[in-house]
Formats: C-alpha cells, sequence, structure tokens
C-alpha cells in the first residue's frame, strides 16, 4: 500500500481481536433469524432452566441452555444484538455529528459561540447521565428511536468537550495562520484545515461512544425502560437472569460476557483505529 | 512609484492599555529587503503580523495606516483586504514543522490556493509548483508532492514553505525568523536561497530577525526595535559602518564572535537601557496626551 498516511507497524492485536469481535456480534446480530437455533421468544416450559452443552442435562439445539420460561438463551443473545447495535450506530452518530459539530465551532471560533456552547455542556454534564436518561424515557415514553435520541440528548457533550479542546489547539498552529493569510475564509479553514486533524479523535470517540450506548441501552432494559416490545435485549436477558441466579446462573452470565466483551472491544477498537491513522501519533 | 509597503505611525495596544507598537513607521521598496530587528518581545513580528492581518485577537491597532502597493488596508472592507493580502502578500513562518497541515499531502496543501484563490488550473499550478520546488532544490519533487509533512525534515519543509511563498509571485513576503528553528547547518543554505530566490523573482521582504549576521547578508535596509519602537533605521551598510544609536552599537557589541565566542557576549549595558527606558517613557507621554 503507498498510502503513507497508514502507518505500518506490527499488526496490532488489539484491532484484530476487536474488530474480530465486533464484526462477529453483528453479523450474528444481522442474521439474526438464519443463525438462530430456537425462536427468541418461543417458551416450552418442560425445557426450562437447560444448562449449557458442557454441563449434564443439556439439550442439543440449546448452546447456551434456556432461561427460566424455557426460551433459548443463544437464541435471545443473538437477537439481543440487534437492538444493542441498532441503538450504537444510531445514537453515537447523533450525538457524534452533534457534539463534534458544536465543539468544532467553538473550539476554532472562540470567543462568544464558545462560551455559549460552553455553558450549555456545563449545565448539560451537571445531570447524572442515567439518570437523565431515564427520566427521558420517561418522558419520551418507551420505544427504540426514545432510547436513541435519549443518549444522543446525553452524550453529544462527551464529542463537544473533546473536539473543542482539539480544535482549539489545531487552530493555534500556524498552518491555520497561513491559510487565513492565503485569504481562505474561516468556514473553508475550519472544514479544509481543522476537521482532517481532529477526525482521528473522532472516529476513536464515537467508537467509544458506540460502547456507551450499549451500556445504556442495558441499563435501560435492565429497568425495563428500553423498548416495551417482547423483543429480547441484553439488559432485559441479565434483569431475568438475575432473579434465577441460584438456579440458572448461565442467564445472568452469558449476556454479561456478550456485554463486557463489545464494550471493551467498542473503546479497544476507536483507540487501535486512532493510532493507526493518527498522522503524527500526537 | 508608490513603495511595497509603507506603515505610518502605526500604534498598537493590549487589552490592558499596554502600548505594544509605538509610532512604527517603515517603508519596503519594491524589490528591496528590509531587516526588521530587535530583541524578543520588541514587537517584530507583530509588524510582520499587522500587515499580512493575522494580529492576534488581544492585539487592537489604534491608531496609523499600512499601504500595501498604494492600497490603504484600513479603508478597505475586511473581505477585499483578505483577497488584497492573500493575492499580494505570503510568509516564510519561524517554524516549518507546524507551518505545514499534518493531515494533507504537500502537494494539494501546495496547490490549492493557487486553485482556490487564484483560480489557477489544475494543470498550471502543478508545473509551477514542481518549477518552485526545483528553485529550491528539491531534487525529487514526485516524492516531496506525494509525503506527510511529518515525512520530510525541517529543513525540507521550510524550503517547501519557501516554495509555496514565491509560488504565486507575490509583491511581498513577509519572512519570519524563518531559520530560527533549524539546524545552524541548514541555516546558511536556507538564508541563500531566500536570497536567491529573492533577487531572481524581485520580491520585497520584510525579514524578521534578531541575528545582526543575517541582517548584514540578506538585507539592503534595517530598522532596529527596541519595544515596539523603532530606535534607527538606515541602508545596512551605514548601520554596520557607523551605528548611530547606543543600543545598535550595544546590539552589535552583544554577537558572539568567532574569535572568542565567550568572551565576546556582552549583555547590553545598563546605561543604554536606561536611555531606551526614558526614550519610551518620554515617546509614550508625548503620545497619551493628545490620546488620553
Amino acid at each position: 500500500m503507498d498510502d503513507a498516511r497508514i502507518i505500518r507497524r506490527r499488526l496490532s492485536p488489539r484491532l484484530w481481536l476487536a474488530g474480530g469481535w465486533l464484526l462477529l456480534a453483528l453479523l450474528a446480530a444481522i442474521f439474526a433469524p438464519l443463525i438462530a437455533p430456537q425462536d427468541p421468544l418461543a417458551q416450552d416450559l418442560m425445557l426450562e432452566r437447560l444448562p449449557p452443552f458442557w454441563l449434564d442435562g443439556a439439550e442439543p439445539g440449546y448452546w447456551l441452555g434456556t432461561d427460566s420460561l424455557g426460551r433459548d438463551l443463544f437464541s435471545r443473545l443473538i437477537f439481543g444484538g440487534r437492538i444493542a447495535f441498532i441503538v450504537a450506530f444510531a445514537a453515537a452518530i447523533a450525538a457524534c455529528l452533534v457534539g463534534s459539530t458544536l465543539g468544532l465551532i467553538a473550539g476554532y471560533f472562540g470567543g462568544w459561540a464558545d462560551r455559549i456552547i460552553s455553558r450549555i455542556v456545563d449545565i448539560w454534564m451537571a445531570f447524572p447521565p442515567v439518570l437523565f436518561a431515564i427520566l427521558l424515557v420517561a418522558v419520551l415514553g418507551t420505544g427504540l428511536s426514545s432510547v436513541i435520541l435519549a443518549i444522543a440528548i446525553i452524550d453529544w457533550t462527551r464529542f463537544c468537550r473533546v473536539i473543542r479542546a482539539e480544535a482549539m489547539g489545531q487552530s493555534r498552529m500556524d498552518y491555520v495562520e497561513n491559510a487565513r493569510i492565503a485569504g481562505y475564509g474561516r468556514i473553508g479553514i475550519m472544514l479544509r484545515e481543522v476537521l482532517p486533524n481532529v477526525l482521528p479523535s473522532i472516529v476513536a470517540l464515537l467508537s467509544l461512544e458506540m460502547g456507551i450506548a450499549v451500556i445504556v441501552e442495558a441499563i435501560l432494559s435492565f429497568v425495563n425502560l428500553s423498548i416495551s416490545t417482547d423483543d429480547p435485549t441484553w439488559g432485559g436477558i441479565i434483569a431475568e437472569g438475575r432473579l434465577s441466579i441460584h438456579q440458572a446462573w448461565w442467564v445472568l452470565v452469558f449476556p454479561l460476557i456478550t456485554l463486557i466483551l463489545t464494550v471493551l472491544s467498542f473503546s479497544q477498537f476507536g483507540e487501535a483505529l486512532k493510532a493507526r491513522f493518527d498522522p503524527v501519533l500526537r | 512609484m508608490s513603495a511595497c509597503l509603507e506603515i505610518n505611525n502605526l500604534s498598537a495596544v493590549l487589552a490592558n492599555g499596554q502600548r505594544v507598537l509605538r509610532s512604527v513607521s517603515l517603508a519596503v521598496q519594491p524589490g528591496e529587503v528590509r531587516a526588521l530587528v530587535g530583541e524578543s518581545g520588541a514587537g517584530k513580528t507583530m509588524i510582520g503580523k499587522a500587515v499580512l492581518g493575522v494580529l492576534p485577537s488581544s492585539v487592537r491597532v489604534v491608531e496609523g495606516d499600512m499601504k500595501l502597493e498604494g492600497e490603504d488596508l484600513g479603508r478597505l472592507q475586511p473581505k477585499a483586504r483578505r483577497t488584497l493580502i492573500g493575492a499580494r502578500t505570503a510568509l516564510i513562518p519561524q517554524d516549518p514543522l507546524t507551518a505545514l497541515n499534518p493531515s494533507r499531502r504537500i502537494g494539494p496543501q501546495m496547490t490549492d490556493r493557487l486553485v482556490r484563490i487564484l483560480g489557477w488550473s489544475g494543470d498550471k499550478a502543478d508545473r509551477r509548483i514542481r518549477q518552485l520546488l526545483d528553485e529550491v532544490q528539491i531534487r525529487d519533487p514526485d516524492r516531496v508532492l506525494r509525503s506527510y509533512p511529518h515525512e520530510l525534515s525541517g529543513g525540507m519543509r521550510q524550503r517547501v514553505l519557501i516554495a509555496a511563498a514565491f509560488a504565486a509571485e507575490p509583491r511581498l513576503i513577509v519572512a519570519d525568523e524563518p531559520t530560527t528553528a533549524l539546524d545552524v547547518t541548514v541555516q546558511k543554505q536556507i538564508l541563500l536561497l531566500i536570497a536567491e530566490l529573492q533577487r531572481e523573482h524581485g520580491t520585497a521582504i520584510l525579514f524578521v530577525t534578531h541575528d545582526l549576521g543575517v541582517v548584514a547578508k540578506i538585507s539592503q535596509k534595517v530598522s532596529v526595535l527596541y519595544a515596539g519602537k523603532v530606535v534607527e533605521e538606515a541602508d545596512t551598510t551605514a548601520l554596520f559602518t557607523a551605528p548611530q544609536h547606543p543600543y545598535t552599537r550595544a546590539l552589535m557589541a552583544a554577537t558572539p564572535r568567532y574569535t572568542d565566542p565567550l568572551a565576546s557576549l556582552k549583555p547590553v549595558d545598563e546605561t543604554v537601557l536606561r536611555g531606551l527606558a526614558a526614550e519610551i517613557a518620554t515617546a509614550d507621554q508625548a503620545w497619551r496626551r493628545p490620546h488620553g
């Protein structure tokens, strides 16, 4: 490859491990109807609390066992991944667009624009995020779009703060002054000179934010404030698993592992991408 | 014929009212190199920034005018002023490390300005840039144009910036200590390069430096600056043969010599500094009276 911007180094294992898990989980979620061995909603009281496949009493076709209503855990997990990924992508992208735009404006223009935007961010961040989310969903009503909206409304400040600081630093660089002397307009400089230099941070944050959105969605569904249908969600499965922890630990443990791996992968993937695409490795 | 750059009575203050430029007047004739010499904080860079219209927002021009090829910059609308400055001037910056956008390749960065601001065709801009890279003795233009700034050495980057500055054939270049951030071994090459391109293109240069050796090599005229005030102005040869102001004499005495570098390092004399302080105080008083 002759693209000098991609710094060639040893293949970073965290990029491949994190990316690999995300790809696997994403494909499983997309093709859930084809992959799932059972109907995730089908209850069968004859098959309740079946253990995972390596334990005595497991049934073939129920790899990770069943919950207390006899629903297949594996099928529920991959169907739950659909909600998790939809929320992750939609909420993170919405938060990113709003937050990065405002951050870029505040950081590059400074002055009044910066003062107003920074005060709004300060006020926003005074709210405890999870309570804020619960409050928002309570007001907006449950449902997929409310969850997405709530997460975007809360978390745009994360982008705004970081991108503001980065844009501010870049704007003091001589190349920005040079562009000004050459006669470029302010907006043009912001988009052409400053934006590409904060892009690696935006990408890293975006990935991190997807992980956070997955957690927030899990929290909301744990307290039954996420989507209102019967569709399985990771948070919902964890909530059910908590009730039967003494009889069927797997119903709690497997969704937790899935959640942790996914969130961790999102953050590591973002960091690894940033390191790879940052031309100077600031 | 009007001067390329004419600064009359320019004063600027900080937000707290402190003067950073004290009624500065100077002119640069077409094709002439005028050195602006002084110690750190004397306001040399500030003058350059004022001319280019990029003063920091904390500095306010309160008096005086600047004429670029006869056009009064203060009377122009901001947009027209930007266009004029963009078309007629260029900057060779102090620090080649931060003066190039780290996330864009050199080639597009250099041609972009010609294409977008001056409306050249891509081909014409490309040919022009290659010609200039040849003039600054870059032997492998293809590689350089494809590179990102961090892939080039400081000296190479400064060559690129010099080429970029001359590319649009500006009438005036502000060179802001262009050799200060460079390795000593590269400084002389870069200086010679600027001098050579200046002669060939006939571009006027406002050359900001603190190095009297550089002044002697490159400039025809000198303004000596102290605390934002021009304390002496002369032809370069005249200044070196017969410096008039005690501060200029002290600066020359303070320049290290190769024969005995340590012994020749003399700080500027106390009495000279006291004299300067008095001079500045009287000037400020005289200035404040009509300005409240």
